[in-house]
């Protein structure tokens, strides 16, 4: 009530973020804004976690509660954090790096946002009917015989599901039809590259889980025998389908992260992009590639073993387009004139932790290697690394890389730094011990353990308490910086792809007139002025 | 500045640059999408055939009626491409005809559907008398639940039509529930001949 003020005779901008907005921008921060809100519910829940596992014995949470925690914090950071999150970033900037006015399918987009909120509640929820407790992977016979909530968590997962679906036909269909004019495929910016690999995994791979999910809801629900063992049913199929999509699902969650780092080194370093087409088709090469590794996750699932050959292979090639990105990354970088601004540093904390991770995976597809390590915190190592240091550290580099183009201000740098410095740390520090756990044999997702792995759980404890109060100076900078930051202007990092060529904010149709592309977004080497930058846009209006 | 806007709208329309609709592009997507999610149920079909089979629940399966029916779906698609012609030609009477009686063949279809499941219950094959059962039922039903949307879609488009809509120049509408129709169609070619056939 008390907003009805004079100034209220303007539109009341903020409360557009709370209604039904067809404006790409308006739902990419609804997008941004909610999961991380879901972000720090995920992370509550991890240091919960971390609190029980702190030292030896069950003394926060007994097990069914820590199952409980368990399954929910991985899926919220999965499926209401990461995936969603990088689509949010796809919904503001896709438009604009193409010089389109809007997504292709507005009312569309704003279901694919309007399906979170809902989602994310009902995950939550659960907890009140007895939360999902079979982990995010839901093996069956345990996510068939687990309470309620299990089937709460289903369908809130299918309802992720579409509305990552909707996003990708939305996606797909933008990059495809509303390119401005003179933008062929290779002037597409690396992000949108990512962003359409990605999309494409999304529409083969979400649906066959959605299927999966429809199994076990069955199951569940009417009365059906898909995973009733003693009436022929069979739980390895359902590890066939789960990981036919969660498989690729890491590269859904890691493309576009990719796609991010890729637009953040030549501008920091002040070169082109070493390697565009190898980037853009190693990009496409992971998600087709990423469809055919499913079963590396299955090797001790008492799968055919001949089988288990070809899937070690195929999940080894998958190292080859990753590395050809990283090495056209560090070649970007050599000799180039680098500032060390935040987006920069996390792009650097990207590589290093993502090596990491992408390293100890290619151990992990290797045969003999998992079958000593599986379901050992070998993978939760690995896939913290995967997921937290990589993806995680692109999302953040992508968020202070783009503040300034969505809000017009400039956040604060050494608040910046602080916020990498502290985030690089607790990622380190909660995961490297995990690795040792893992290799001498800790088994994962139980509350309790043997006396002897208790030092490294209480590193990865005391870095999952730092990770935790890093994104405080986060938080905060964002927030001020919001509110009273000093303006940015439209290109302080005289970036040349076309959303940096309109103002920050963008106005409402993103450009005043239709863009036309007049230069390669990489053709860095000579300095670009910003005033250079504007003139270019608007000699290119006509 | 909103004189120039307008003029400008035309470089920023949709669509221009694949000398494809946008709406057509997207639809072909989510059948794409669609397109997976059966392969998923028919992947579980498939797999409880191979490796737990129910011959004497198979053999109860009605293949006459079930013939019947897919040649009722099948004329269906015929109706859907007589009426988007006949829209191509301004013959809103004929579109409205063709598309009512889409909407016929997919309720007598749905009929058929039902007709079949009763009887196999009360011959006792039911979602939980066996995997056959949970993963017969489970693939047709959904199949079944996208007939049911395309009817509905079907009597939306009728409507649209009854309320002038669709010409010559605008039969993006029909085309676009053509595709879903159509898809629906051919998946049920490829139910029958696994579930039914072979």
């Amino acid at each position: 009530m008390s907003v009805e003020t004079p100034t209220a005779s303007k539109p009341i901008e903020w409360r557009r973020y709370f209604r039904w907005n067809t404006d790409h921008k308006v739902i990419g921060i609804q997008y941004l804004v909610t999961t991380f809100f879901f972000f720090m519910v995920g992370g509550a829940l991890a240091m919960l976690i971390r609190t029980e596992l702190a030292q030896p014995g069950q003394d926060l949470l007994n097990g069914v509660e820590y199952n409980r925690f368990l399954t929910n914090h991985g899926s919220v950071m999965i499926f209401l954090w990461i995936i969603p999150v990088l689509a949010g970033l796809g919904n503001y900037l896709i438009p604009l790096m193409i010089g389109a006015r809007d997504m292709a399918f507005p009312n569309l987009n704003a279901l694919s946002f309007w399906l979170i909120p809902p989602a994310g509640v009902l995950m939550i929820a659960s907890f009140f009917v007895g939360a999902a407790e079979s982990g995010w992977t839901a093996y069956v016979p345990l996510s068939v015989t687990a309470p309620m909530g299990q089937t709460v968590w289903a369908v809130s997962v299918v309802l992720l599901g579409f509305s990552s679906i909707f996003g990708a036909i939305n996606f797909v269909t933008t990059v495809l039809t509303m390119r401005a004019e003179g933008m062929g495929f290779w002037d597409l910016p690396l992000f949108v590259w990512g962003m359409l690999a990605t999309a494409l995994m999304v529409l083969l791979a979400t649906p066959v889980l959605t299927a999966g999910l429809v199994l076990i809801a069955m199951d569940r629900l009417a009365g059906t025998l898909f995973f009733a063992v003693a009436a022929g049913g069979n739980p390895i199929f359902w590890q066939n389908v789960f990981w036919f999509y969660s498989h690729p699902a890491v590269y859904i969650m890691i493309l576009p992260a990719m796609g991010v780092i890729s637009e953040v080194f030549p501008v920091f370093s002040r070169k082109p992009i070493f390697g565009y087409k190898a980037i853009a088709i190693s990009s496409m090469a992971i998600s087709v590639l990423g469809l055919t590794v499913w079963a590396h996750h299955m090797f001790t699932s008492g799968m055919n073993p001949a089988l288990r050959i070809p899937f070690m292979i195929t999940s080894m090639i998958i190292a080859v387009p990753t590395g050809i990105k990283i090495f056209s990354w560090l070649a970007t970088m050599w000799e180039g004139k680098l500032r060390f601004n935040t987006p920069m540093l996390f792009a650097l904390g990207f590589i290093s932790l993502f090596l990491i991770g992408g390293i100890t995976g290619i151990f992990l597809a290797s045969i003999p290697v998992d079958l000593h390590v599986h379901d050992t915190y070998f993978v939760v190592a690995h896939l913290h690394f995967v997921l937290f240091g990589g993806s995680v550290s692109a999302v953040y580099a992508a968020l202070y890389y783009w503040f300034p183009k969505i809000t017009g201000r400039q956040y604060d740098e050494r608040l910046g730094a602080t916020h990498f410095w502290l985030n690089f740390l607790g990622t380190n520090l909660s995961y490297l011990p995990l690795f040792v756990a893992g290799l001498l044999g800790m088994p994962r997702r139980v509350a309790d353990y043997a006396p002897e792995f208790a030092i490294y759980n209480q590193l990865a404890t005391l870095g999952a308490f730092l990770l935790g109060i890093s994104t405080l100076p986060f938080l905060y900078n964002v927030i001020i910086s919001w509110i009273k930051g000093p303006k940015a202007g439209d290109n302080p990092w005289e970036a040349l792809t076309l959303e940096w060529q309109t103002s920050s904010p963008p106005p409402e149709h993103n450009f005043e007139t239709a863009p036309v592309l007049s230069r390669w977004p990489y053709d860095f080497g000579e300095k670009v002025s910003p005033a250079d930058a504007s003139e270019a846009s608007a000699s290119a209006g006509d | 500045m909103s004189v120039q806007n307008t003029a400008q709208d035309e470089h920023f329309r949709a669509g221009k640059a694949l000398g494809l609709d946008h709406l057509k592009l997207g639809m072909w997507l989510f059948v794409g999408s669609e397109v997976m999610f059966f392969g998923g149920l028919i992947a579980a079909f498939l797999h409880y055939k191979v490796n737990t089979p129910s011959p004497v629940e198979t053999a109860l399966l009605d293949v006459t009626l079930v013939g019947i029916n897919t040649f009722i779906l099948l004329t269906s698609s015929f109706t859907v491409v007589l009426g988007l012609a006949r829209a191509q030609n301004d013959d809103r009477a004929g579109l409205m005809r063709f598309l009512g009686l889409t909407a016929l063949l997919g309720t007598v279809f749905l009929a058929g559907q039902v007709y079949e499941f009763v009887a196999l219950y009360q011959e006792g094959v039911t979602l939980s008398s066996s995997v056959f059962g949970s993963s017969f039922f489970t693939l047709t039903g959904f199949h079944g639940l996208h007939v049911l949307i395309g009817v509905g879609w079907a009597l939306a488009t009728l409507a649209k039509a009854v309320r002038g809509g669709y010409s010559r120049d605008d039969h993006i509408g029909v085309e676009i529930f053509g595709l879903y129709w159509h898809f629906v169609d051919i998946v049920w070619i490829v139910l029958f001949t696994i579930i039914y056939l072979i």
